[in-house]
């Protein structure tokens, strides 16, 4: 028995020869995926390191309040363009935010339905436009007609972008709260309109401005749609009927044109823009996961 | 102890006394009769009908993208018919126009950064769903989903700034002289830097996130047992993914691409800023070029007449078509492995 | 065993009450059926419930007394492809004729559910005068409602306990303390029936106590119908006792009848443990 044994012993497992290569293959494919982790993030580290060298420099309070110089002279700011930004934002926010919500509740409440899942697909696609697209739509459709360019068009534009990302939160953020809380509403006398503004909107809140938030920041961000609606103004202007100055279309002026000063202030409003953006993605994350943490209490 | 005394059984409406005037006791009882029922009823109604006309105004709107851009590109279309998809003549002056430039600008752009992206994207959704230790798993896929959150007019500057002449100066010579590509078609002519291949790279890495969240999201999705199954099999681990479970998540995965499919056909400003805005179809990679997106944003304040306006319309409503069944197709391949969508 | 039941009873079988005259039941229901689509949940119910007693519905899981509880405040048809057949009479009146509004019911039969559900963006004070801010009528204004508010409150046995911070969120007390200012905003619309489906089941036995010494004292001001899987609480806290099996009633008696001389051998059966 024992020459049995050693002989099994002594022989080669059947998968032996093979087990080698395929184990060392594994591992390589194993760090291969961790560099191609690591890699995708590069991109990001450099354009904020990039941002934050470039930037820094010319970033002050100044930047913030005083309007942009002509050209020749450093210094100067952006403040038009701000203000522009904030302005072109509550004009979003009012047509996107209505919308939104209120598609988002109707695909929370009658979710199942045809009509429903239509809705819900469409504004994924709605999500998915060019937003170059919605640029010249809004064009056609607010700017020839009226023969000039507004901030409303511009805002309009940027509003409808906002819908499909307000709608989906909304519906998710809604779907979270739990049915029994519907239920003690009705139980009390509340009428269904009732508890679902008053009790089942408002116990969702806070996640939906958490996702209202992120659609702001996108938006925030977009030149495309503006190009042809709000169009830009070297002036201070707050008149929603005229052309109004925004940050990312000054930035992308300003990038390609041929002067250095102006150079430096683009990479300075870049840099304002990016830590918007990145300070609000950065808090959802963490709002939305306490929010989480709490609903499994 | 009182015996509560009932009302007589009038359909009245309820008095208008506030209950705290009601003792504990014995409650002033009022029939619950016909109340407001016009006012709740009413009200109901109104909800219902507010919240489903909000809700239309998602296909409305699509349909009215749709049909202006449609309408105000219909008369290019009708001038120059199918020719306007393949030749190559911009000519504004001459009121000649052709967007196969565009299109093919487009085309190739897109599948550079898919073909640079796609392994990427992969790669580290495998790394994060399988490989990595949880205290790496959040962080890394924050950091990768950020990538999303970037403007577009951002990767612009910093394509203008920074990689262009990283282009120009260290890695086209490094292409075309010491790997010897510049024999190839691909490679060849001047390279100022603007270029398809400068597109296609800052196009790259804007596609990324998006490829690489979907396909984390399809993988997580794939039940533990599959992995488990593989594994009691004796499968090591790469050959758990390999063979249990992409195949599991495969039409996710794809769907995942061609939602960054979708993205790169549409992005405008980085691309804009980089790639040179030349109406030219040349194989080289070096060579500046067109997108429809960047066509659009470079012309359309200056159109000079009805037709131009139109033609770029017309550009706008092709690439609006298109994006439109390219998203359609990538949200039913994800909807199909359950994942959710992104 | 029964006998244990019942001498552990509480002191609501040991002083009968001396009324000579029936009162008039707070609700009743007429041939009742309860559907879920096609499954048929309660089945041909007619009961009557007395004014100013407590009433416990007791049976084994799906029997449908948790549905026909629903039913008394028209929350069962709140349920999709939900349906009723039959009467339920409250002052007399058919609750489901089209006439009545089922939104003014519920401010005259309240309910109170399983879990403990405060409306978590609100506080305590808030919560408990929620169901006022939908009453019809001239609005309260605030010492009203804080009236209100503390009356239900001690109703509900919470006063003590949350006196000092009415202003905080109702989510920062306990399970038991919910539980509780679920009753009380049950309260504060003053109804004339409190319905509770299995009140205590979420609860610890110090605050299950609580609950039941105030459905003790609720009887003195309203009708109380309490569904409950717990057959000693039902011995403790009722007068009538109600047994369904399978959506049908099969029995109801007082109390005290019910607990030691059961007339239909599936209440035996049940109450003495064999099954359930």
């Amino acid at each position: 028995m024992s020459a049995t044994v050693a002989r099994m012993q002594d022989a080669p497992h059947p998968r032996a020869r093979g087990l080698a290569r395929r184990r060392a293959t594994s591992y390589v494919m194993v760090a291969l995926t961790c560099v191609a982790a690591s890699l995708a993030i590069v991109p990001l580290v450099a354009i904020l390191g990039y941002l934050i060298r470039q930037g820094a420099g010319a970033l002050s309070l100044d930047f913030f309040t005083s309007m942009p110089r002509p050209v020749g002279e450093a210094g100067g700011g952006m403040a038009n363009a701000i203000v522009g930004t904030l302005i072109l934002i509550g004009i979003a926010s009012a047509v996107g935010l209505p919308v939104g919500i209120g598609a988002g509740l109707y695909l929370a409440e009658r979710g199942g339905t045809r009509l429903a899942n239509l809705v819900r697909f469409l504004a994924d696609v709605l999500n998915g436009l060019p937003s170059i697209v919605m640029g010249i739509f809004a064009w056609e459709f607010l700017v020839r007609p009226i023969g000039h360019f507004s901030a409303l068009a511009g805002g309009a534009a940027i509003g409808a972008m906002m819908i499909p990302l307000v709608t989906r939160t909304t519906e998710e953020m809604v779907r979270t709260v739990p049915q029994s809380l519907r239920e003690a509403a009705l139980a009390l006398g509340f009428p269904r309109w009732r508890t679902s503004l008053q009790i089942v909107l408002r116990t969702a809140m806070g996640g939906i401005v958490t996702g209202v938030l992120v659609a702001v920041a996108r938006v925030a961000g977009e030149t495309a749609p503006l190009l042809f609606t709000a169009f830009g103004n070297q002036f201070f202007s707050t008149k929603l009927t005229q052309p109004i100055a925004a940050l990312p279309l000054q930035l992308f002026v300003y990038a390609i044109s041929p002067y250095d000063e102006w150079h430096a202030q683009a990479w300075a409003g870049a840099l304002v823009l990016i830590a918007l953006v990145l300070v609000i993605s950065v808090m959802s994350r963490f709002v939305v996961r306490s929010k989480h943490g709490r609903a499994n209490d | 102890m009182q015996t509560p005394t009932l009302p007589a059984t009038v359909t009245t409406p309820e008095p208008r006394t506030p209950p705290a005037l009601a003792a504990p006791l014995a409650g002033s009882p009022a029939p619950p009769a016909r109340v407001s029922i016009e006012g709740t009823v009413v009200a109901d109604r109104v909800y219902r009908a507010a919240i489903l006309g909000f809700a239309l105004c998602v296909p409305i709107l699509l349909l009215l993208i749709f049909v202006e851009v449609g309408i105000a590109g219909w008369p290019a279309l009708r001038q120059f018919g199918f020719g306007f998809l393949t030749s190559s003549t911009w000519d504004p002056v001459a009121g000649q126009f052709g967007a196969a430039p565009a299109i093919a600008g487009t085309v190739i752009t897109s599948i550079i950064a898919l073909v640079i992206a796609t392994p990427l994207a992969l790669g580290g959704a495998i790394f994060l769903s399988d490989f990595a230790p949880s205290w790496v798993r959040q962080p890394l896929a924050f950091l990768i989903d950020l990538l999303a959150a970037v403007p577009s007019v951002v990767y612009g500057l910093w394509g203008v700034f920074f990689l262009l002449p990283l282009l120009r100066e260290d890695v086209m010579p490094f292409l075309r002289d010491t790997l010897h590509l510049g024999a190839t078609p691909f490679f060849r002519g001047p390279a100022y830097g603007p270029s398809v291949l400068a597109a296609g790279l800052i196009l790259s890495i804007m596609v990324l996130p998006y490829i690489a969240a979907v396909s984390r999201e399809v993988l997580m999705a794939v039940p533990r047992s599959q992995r488990e199954a593989a594994l009691a099999l004796g499968a090591t681990r790469w050959e758990t993914i390999t063979g249990a479970v992409i195949p599991f998540a495969r039409s996710g995965i794809i769907g995942g691409v061609i939602l960054g499919l979708g993205r790169a056909l549409g992005e405008t400003m980085a691309v804009t800023m980089v790639i040179g805005n030349r109406h030219e179809l040349s194989a080289s990679l070096f060579a500046p070029g067109y997108t429809m997106a960047s066509l659009i944003a470079n012309e359309f304040s200056e159109a000079t007449s009805d037709v131009h306006l139109s033609a770029l319309m017309a550009v706008g409503f092709v690439l609006l078509l298109i994006t439109l069944v390219v998203n359609a197709v990538a949200r039913w391949l994800v909807w199909q492995t359950g994942g959710s969508r992104s | 065993m029964t006998e244990a039941i019942v001498r552990s009873a509480s002191p609501a079988e040991d002083a009968p009450r001396a009324r000579e005259q029936p009162a008039a039941p707070a609700m009743q229901t007429r041939a009742l059926h309860a559907y879920f689509g096609a499954t048929h949940a309660v089945r041909d119910v007619s009961l009557e419930f007395p004014a100013n007693e407590v009433t416990a519905i007791i049976g084994p899981s799906g029997c449908g007394k948790s549905t026909l509880l629903r039913c008394l405040n028209r929350m069962h048809e709140t349920i999709p492809l939900a349906r009723v057949e039959g009467g339920v009479l409250f002052q007399s009146q058919n609750i489901y004729s089209p006439d009545v509004d089922p939104i003014a019911l519920r401010r005259h039969v309240g309910m109170v559910f399983q879990r403990p559900t405060p409306f978590p963006t609100m506080s305590i004070r808030d919560n408990v005068a929620a169901g006022l801010r939908v009453q019809p009528g001239e609005r309260l204004d605030r010492r009203q409602v804080d009236a209100i508010v503390e009356r239900a409150l001690v109703q509900a046995a919470l006063w003590d306990e949350v006196k000092d911070r009415l202003k905080s969120s109702a989510t920062g007390i306990s399970g038991g303390q919910q539980q509780r200012l679920c009753i009380a905003r049950a309260l504060a619309t003053a109804p004339q029936v409190l319905l509770l489906d299995e009140p205590t089941a979420s609860l610890d036995p110090l605050s299950t106590q609580k609950v039941e010494e105030l459905v003790y004292e609720l009887r003195k001001s309203m009708t109380v119908i309490i569904v409950t899987h717990n057959m000693q609480q039902a011995a403790r806290v009722s007068d009538r006792t109600v047994f369904m099996l399978s959506g049908e009633m099969v029995e109801t008696a007082s109390t005290r009848v019910m607990f030691t001389t059961p007339s239909d051998a599936r209440t035996e059966a049940y109450i003495t443990g064999r099954f359930g």
